[in-house]
C-alpha cells in the first residue's frame, strides 16, 4: 500500500513539473454557448497548426462578461454586448479597456419536438411572443393553426424551454421578441437573464436544446448549430416584410447587409428583426471581449495572431457548421480594431 | 377444555408476519435503484468504454470520438492535491481526538468535524471561490484541490480517530512501559498498528472527492485540452459528466455514461477493499 | 501539556531494565505537576496535533466569515427581507430567497416522505429481522447507495427517471387526480416531483444507517423482556422502535440535512425555475441549484452578493439542522452505552 501510494504521488509530481517544463503558450477564455461549436472546432484546429492552446470554456455569455470584468480569464466571449456600464465596471477593475471583436454571426432558431407536425413549421411574431409569454399554452391553439394551415398540430402541451443561466443567445432572442411584442416589452424586456413568464431552464444552449430533444411537445431558442447538429426541426419565422424565413447562412447574412455599412465605431450592434425580404428576423453577431491593454504582451500578442486568423482563415469553416461568416466591410473593421490592442 | 389460541392471538401473529414482510419488502426497493443505477450505467457505458474514452482527447464539439484522458488524469491531479491540503489536517486532527478523548476542546472538535461534514459541497465551493479564486485571479486546479481537501477533511478525521481508538490500550501501555517518550508511542507504535485501517479510510474520502461535481464548477473550471499545471483551470471526469449529460449530442450522452461507470467502479472497488481490511478490526465492536 | 490519560507515571531519570546502556533518558525540560515529566518531543508533538485540531475549529468560523463579508452588499440593502422576497430579477438587480428557500425545503420534505417509511423498513429488517448472513451484504449495498456521487444520480435522473415520469407518471396523475392542486400542469418530466424522489434515495441510506445503529444500541434486555412477556416480533419491536425514537428523530434530521444540501442531481432535473408553485409537478428551484447554475456569471455585484448570502443561509440552516441532529444522535448511544 505503502509503495503504491508513493508511486501515484512520483506519478503525479512528475506530470506537474513535467508540463511546466514543456510549458506551451496556454489561454484561458470563458464565455457564450452560442459559437462554441465553431469555437471549438477553430481552437483546436489552431493549436495543432501553431501550438498555441486557447483553453475555452463555454459558461454562457454572462459568464464570459463576468469573468472579463473579474480579469481571472484571458478572454471572454459573448453574445449579449456588454452595456456601457459593465464596460466602465470591466475599466475600473482591469485599467484597460474592453474590446468587441465580432468573429461570426449566427441565428437564433425556434427548435421544437412535435413529431406530428414535420418540419417547417410556421411562427409569426405574435404567436412566438404569445407562446413564451406562456399565453398560449397548447399545439393544437387556433392561434398557431391559423398561421398553419395544413399541418397535423395535436392536443399536446407546449413545454416552453429557455436558458437558466446568463446568455447571448437570450439577449439576442430576448432583443427580438423586446422590438416586436409591446405586450413582452413591457412585462418581460431584453437582457441576457429574464425574468421568464414560462417553461423549464437549461444551462447553456446544450441544455436547451437537450431539453427540446428529450421532452415531447418542447419549443426552444437555440444557436442553429446546435438544432442542425441534434436533427432538431425547426421554424420559419415571419420577418419584417411579411416573409416567413428559413434560418440559413444566406438568411443571415442578408440580416447583416443593412447593419454592415452603418457599424457604430465600437462594434456593438444589434442585428434583430431588419429590413430586407431574405433576413431572418433572429439573427445576431458574436463578439471574443479582449483587453485593450494586457499586462502580459506575449499572450497579447498571441491572442492578436488568432484573431487576425480567425477573420481570414477562420472565416471558411463558418458555413460547414451552421454559421454565417462576416461580411467584407465588417472585417475590415475588425481588423482595424484589432491593431489597436497593444502587443508591446 | 380444548387448550387454544384466541382469535386475537393469530391476529397478532398475522400483524407481525406482515409487518415483518414490509419490511422485507422495503429492504428489497431500496436496493432496486442502486442495481438500477448500476447496471443501467454499465449498459450504457460499456459501448462508450473502449482504449480511446482513456487516452484519447475531448473531440471538437459535435464531432463523434475522442475521449477523456485529460479529465482522468484531472481528477487524479485534484484529488491529489486535496490530499495535500487535508490529509495533515485529518491526520493530526484524528490524533488529538484519539489522545484526548475526554477533554472538551477535543469534544468541540469533534462536533465541529460531523458539523463540516453537513456543509453543502457548494458552498465549500463558493468558499473556495472566495479564497482562491478572487485572490489569485485565475481559475486554478489549486482552487478545486482546497476545495475537495476541505471536503475531505470530516470523513478523513473521523477515520483516523476511530482507527486509533480501536487499537487496544495495552500497546500503548507497553509502550510507555519501555521507557518510550509518549509522542514517540503514538507516532511509532499505535500509528503504525491502526495504518492500514487508517490509509483505506482515506482512500475513501478520496473516492468521494472524485466523485464531487459542484465545488469544482467555479474553481477548477475546466479544461478542453491537457493540463497538469495546477495553477490553470484543469479537466475533471464530474464536470465532464455534467457539461456532456445536458448536451443533446448522443455521442456525448454514451461518454458521460462512461465516465459514470468509471467513478462508480472505482467507488465500490475501494468500499469493498475498506470493507475487507477493517472487518477483522471491528471483531467485538458490536458492528 | 502534562495531562495525559494514562496512569504511568514515568520517574525522572529513569533507566530502560536490562542492565547494558541503552539510549539515554528523554529529556527532562520540567517536572510537571504531580511529578510527571514533560519532555520536548511530547511538547512539539501535542502543540502540532492541538495546533490542527485549532484549525478545523478555525475552518468552520473562517467559512462563516468569509460568506457574511462576500454577501454584505446584499444584507445591506435589502435586510432580513430578503428571505422573504419573491422577486429574483437580475435585469432589474433585485433579489430575494423565497423562492429558492421554498425549492429547497418542498423538495426535501418530499423526499423525507419518501424515504422515512422505507428507511425505518430496512432499518428495522437490518437490526432486528435479518439473520446475520443476509445483514452485512445489504448493509454494504446501502452504504453503497450513499457513496454513488451526485452527479451519477442525476445523470441517471435526467435519462432514465425523468423520461419515465413524464411519460408513464405524470400524465396518469394531472390526468386523474387534477381536482388536487398538488397534481396539476403540464408533464414536463423535470419537477419537483422528480427531485424529490431522487432526493429520497440519495437520504436513504443516512437515516437507514444512523437508525440501524440506534436500534442496535438498544440493550437486548429490553427485547428479551417484551418476548418474555409473550409479545410477537412486530410487538417487541415497537417497543424498540419507541426507544429509539429520538435516535430516528436525529437521523431524519441528519437526512433532511443532507437533502437541502444536494447540489447536481437536483439542478439537473428540477427544471430550473424561480417560481412558487403548489403543483408536484411544476418546475421549480432550489437554493444549492441556483449558485450551481448562476454563480459564474453573476454580472453584478449585487447579483453575486445576493448568491453569496444565499451561500450563507443554505450554510446556516445545514450546520443547525447537523448540530441539532448530532447533538440528539449522541445524546441516545451514550444514554444507552451507559446503561
Amino acid at each position: 500500500m505503502k509503495s503504491l501510494t508513493i508511486a501515484l504521488l512520483l506519478l503525479v509530481l512528475s506530470l506537474v513539473i513535467g508540463d511546466a517544463a514543456f510549458a506551451q503558450m496556454k489561454l484561458n477564455g470563458a464565455g457564450a454557448t452560442f459559437p462554441y461549436v465553431i469555437y471549438s472546432k477553430w481552437f483546436d484546429v489552431y493549436s495543432k497548426k501553431s501550438g498555441v492552446e486557447f483553453n475555452y470554456q463555454s459558461i454562457g455569455s454572462g459568464g464570459g462578461i463576468k469573468q472579463v470584468t473579474e480579469g481571472t480569464v484571458d478572454f471572454g466571449a459573448s453574445d449579449g454586448p456588454m452595456s456601457d456600464a459593465q464596460l466602465q465596471e470591466a475599466k475600473g477593475k482591469q485599467g484597460t479597456d474592453v474590446l468587441h471583436i465580432p468573429t461570426v454571426m449566427g441565428a437564433d432558431v425556434v427548435a421544437y419536438n412535435l413529431p406530428a407536425a414535420g418540419k417547417d413549421l410556421r411562427l409569426t411574431p405574435d404567436v412566438l411572443a404569445g407562446i413564451f409569454l406562456g399565453q398560449i399554452t397548447n399545439w393544437n391553439d387556433s392561434k398557431i393553426a391559423a398561421i398553419n394551415p395544413g399541418k397535423n398540430l395535436p392536443d399536446e402541451s407546449i413545454i416552453v424551454a429557455h436558458r437558466s443561466d446568463g446568455s447571448g443567445t437570450t439577449y439576442i432572442f430576448t432583443d427580438y421578441l423586446n422590438k416586436v411584442s409591446k405586450t413582452w416589452a413591457a412585462n418581460v424586456g431584453k437582457g441576457t437573464s429574464v425574468n421568464w413568464p414560462a417553461g423549464l431552464g437549461g444551462k447553456g444552449n446544450e441544455g436547451v436544446a437537450g431539453i427540446v430533444k428529450q421532452s415531447d411537445g418542447a419549443i426552444g431558442y437555440v444557436e442553429l448549430a446546435y438544432a442542425v447538429k441534434n436533427d432538431l426541426p425547426y421554424a420559419l419565422v415571419q420577418n419584417k416584410e411579411g416573409a416567413f424565413v428559413q434560418a440559413t447562412f444566406e438568411s443571415v447574412s442578408a440580416a447583416a447587409a443593412g447593419a454592415s455599412k452603418n457599424m457604430p465605431e465600437d462594434l456593438r450592434v444589434s442585428i434583430t428583426d431588419p429590413g430586407g425580404k431574405d433576413s431572418y428576423p433572429i439573427s445576431g453577431f458574436t463578439w471574443l471581449l479582449i483587453y485593450q491593454n494586457m499586462k502580459d504582451k506575449s499572450k497579447a500578442q498571441e491572442i492578436v495572431k488568432f484573431l487576425k486568423w480567425a477573420m481570414a482563415d477562420g472565416q471558411s469553416y463558418t458555413k460547414d457548421l451552421y454559421y454565417a461568416p462576416l461580411p467584407e466591410p465588417v472585417v475590415k473593421l475588425c481588423l482595424k480594431k484589432i491593431d489597436t490592442i497593444s502587443t508591446n | 377444555m380444548k387448550q387454544g389460541f384466541s382469535t386475537y392471538h393469530y391476529w397478532r401473529k398475522s400483524k407481525s408476519a406482515f409487518t415483518t414482510f414490509l419490511c422485507f419488502l422495503s429492504a428489497l426497493i431500496a436496493i432496486v435503484p442502486l442495481f438500477l443505477i448500476f447496471f443501467y450505467s454499465l449498459s450504457q457505458g460499456i459501448g462508450a468504454l473502449n482504449l480511446d474514452f482513456f487516452i484519447k482527447m475531448p473531440k471538437p464539439v459535435g464531432e463523434s470520438g475522442g475521449g477523456m484522458a485529460n479529465a482522468i488524469v484531472g481528477t487524479a491531479i485534484l484529488i491529489g492535491l486535496g490530499t495535500i491540503f487535508g490529509l495533515p489536517i485529518s491526520l493530526f486532527t484524528g490524533i488529538y481526538l484519539a489522545e484526548h478523548k475526554h477533554s472538551a476542546f477535543a469534544s468541540v472538535v469533534r462536533f465541529l468535524t460531523d458539523v463540516l461534514s453537513g456543509i453543502p459541497s457548494i458552498v465549500v465551493g463558493v468558499v473556495a471561490y472566495i479564497i482562491v479564486v478572487l485572490p489569485m485571479k485565475h481559475f486554478s486546479a489549486l482552487a478545486g484541490g482546497v476545495a475537495l481537501g476541505i471536503l475531505m477533511i470530516p470523513t478523513a478525521t473521523r477515520t483516523t480517530e476511530e482507527m486509533l481508538l480501536l487499537v487496544p490500550q495495552s500497546i500503548r501501555e507497553a509502550g510507555l512501559a519501555l521507557g518510550i517518550a509518549r509522542w514517540k508511542v503514538t507516532l511509532r507504535v499505535i500509528l503504525p498498528t491502526a495504518l492500514r485501517g487508517i490509509t483505506t479510510g482515506i482512500l475513501l474520502a478520496l473516492a468521494r472527492a472524485a466523485g464531487e461535481t459542484a465545488p469544482l464548477l467555479f474553481t477548477a473550471l475546466g479544461n478542453r485540452f491537457w493540463s497538469t499545471e495546477i495553477g490553470q483551470p484543469i479537466a475533471s471526469l464530474s464536470v465532464f459528466i455534467y457539461d456532456y449529460a445536458k448536451a443533446p449530442f448522443s455521442d456525448w450522452n454514451r461518454q458521460a455514461w462512461a465516465a459514470a461507470f468509471v467513478l462508480i467502479f472505482f467507488i465500490t472497488i475501494l468500499n469493498v477493499i475498506f470493507r475487507f481490511v477493517t472487518r477483522g478490526r471491528y471483531a467485538g465492536n458490536g458492528h | 501539556m502534562a495531562e495525559t490519560s494514562s496512569s504511568i507515571a514515568l520517574p525522572v531519570g529513569h533507566q530502560p531494565s536490562g542492565g547494558a546502556e541503552k539510549a539515554p533518558p528523554p529529556a527532562v525540560l520540567a517536572e510537571g505537576k504531580k511529578g510527571k515529566s514533560v519532555n520536548l518531543g511530547d511538547l512539539i508533538f501535542q502543540g502540532s496535533t492541538t495546533f490542527f485540531a485549532f484549525l478545523v475549529f478555525a475552518l468552520v468560523f473562517l467559512m462563516a466569515y468569509e460568506m457574511f463579508h462576500g454577501s454584505t452588499l446584499s444584507i445591506e440593502k435589502f435586510g432580513w427581507s430578503f428571505l422573504w422576497r419573491e422577486i429574483w430579477d437580475p435585469v432589474q438587480d433585485e433579489y430575494g430567497a423565497l423562492v429558492f428557500i421554498f425549492g429547497t425545503l418542498v423538495s426535501s420534505v418530499l423526499a423525507l416522505l419518501l424515504a422515512l417509511p422505507l428507511s425505518i423498513g430496512v432499518a428495522v429488517f437490518l437490526s432486528e429481522l435479518a439473520p446475520r448472513w443476509l445483514e452485512k451484504p445489504v448493509s454494504f449495498l446501502i452504504e453503497l447507495l450513499a457513496a454513488i456521487p451526485s452527479i451519477v444520480y442525476g445523470l441517471w435522473g435526467i435519462f432514465v427517471l425523468v423520461p419515465w415520469l413524464r411519460t408513464s407518471v405524470e400524465p396518469i396523475l394531472s390526468k386523474n387526480l387534477k381536482f388536487l392542486p398538488l397534481f396539476r400542469g403540464a408533464p414536463y418530466g423535470f419537477g419537483m416531483l422528480a427531485a424529490g424522489i431522487i432526493l429520497a434515495i440519495m437520504v436513504l441510506p443516512i437515516i437507514t444507517s444512523i437508525s440501524r445503529d440506534v436500534l442496535k444500541a438498544i440493550p437486548t434486555a429490553q427485547r428479551e423482556a417484551a418476548l418474555a412477556l409473550g409479545a410477537t416480533r412486530w410487538e417487541t419491536t415497537r417497543i424498540v422502535l419507541s426507544d429509539a425514537r429520538s435516535g430516528m428523530l436525529g437521523a431524519t434530521l441528519l437526512g433532511l440535512g443532507r437533502a437541502i444540501g444536494e447540489t447536481m442531481a437536483v439542478t439537473m432535473v428540477i427544471g430550473n425555475r424561480p417560481e412558487i408553485s403548489a403543483s408536484l409537478l411544476a418546475p421549480g428551484y432550489t437554493m444549492a441549484s441556483v449558485i450551481a447554475n448562476e454563480f459564474t456569471e453573476a454580472t453584478s455585484d449585487m447579483y453575486i452578493s445576493s448568491l453569496i448570502e444565499i451561500a450563507l443561509i443554505l450554510f446556516a440552516m445545514t450546520v443547525l439542522l447537523n448540530a441539532a441532529a448530532r447533538l440528539i444522535v449522541w445524546g441516545v448511544t451514550k444514554k444507552f452505552k451507559n446503561e
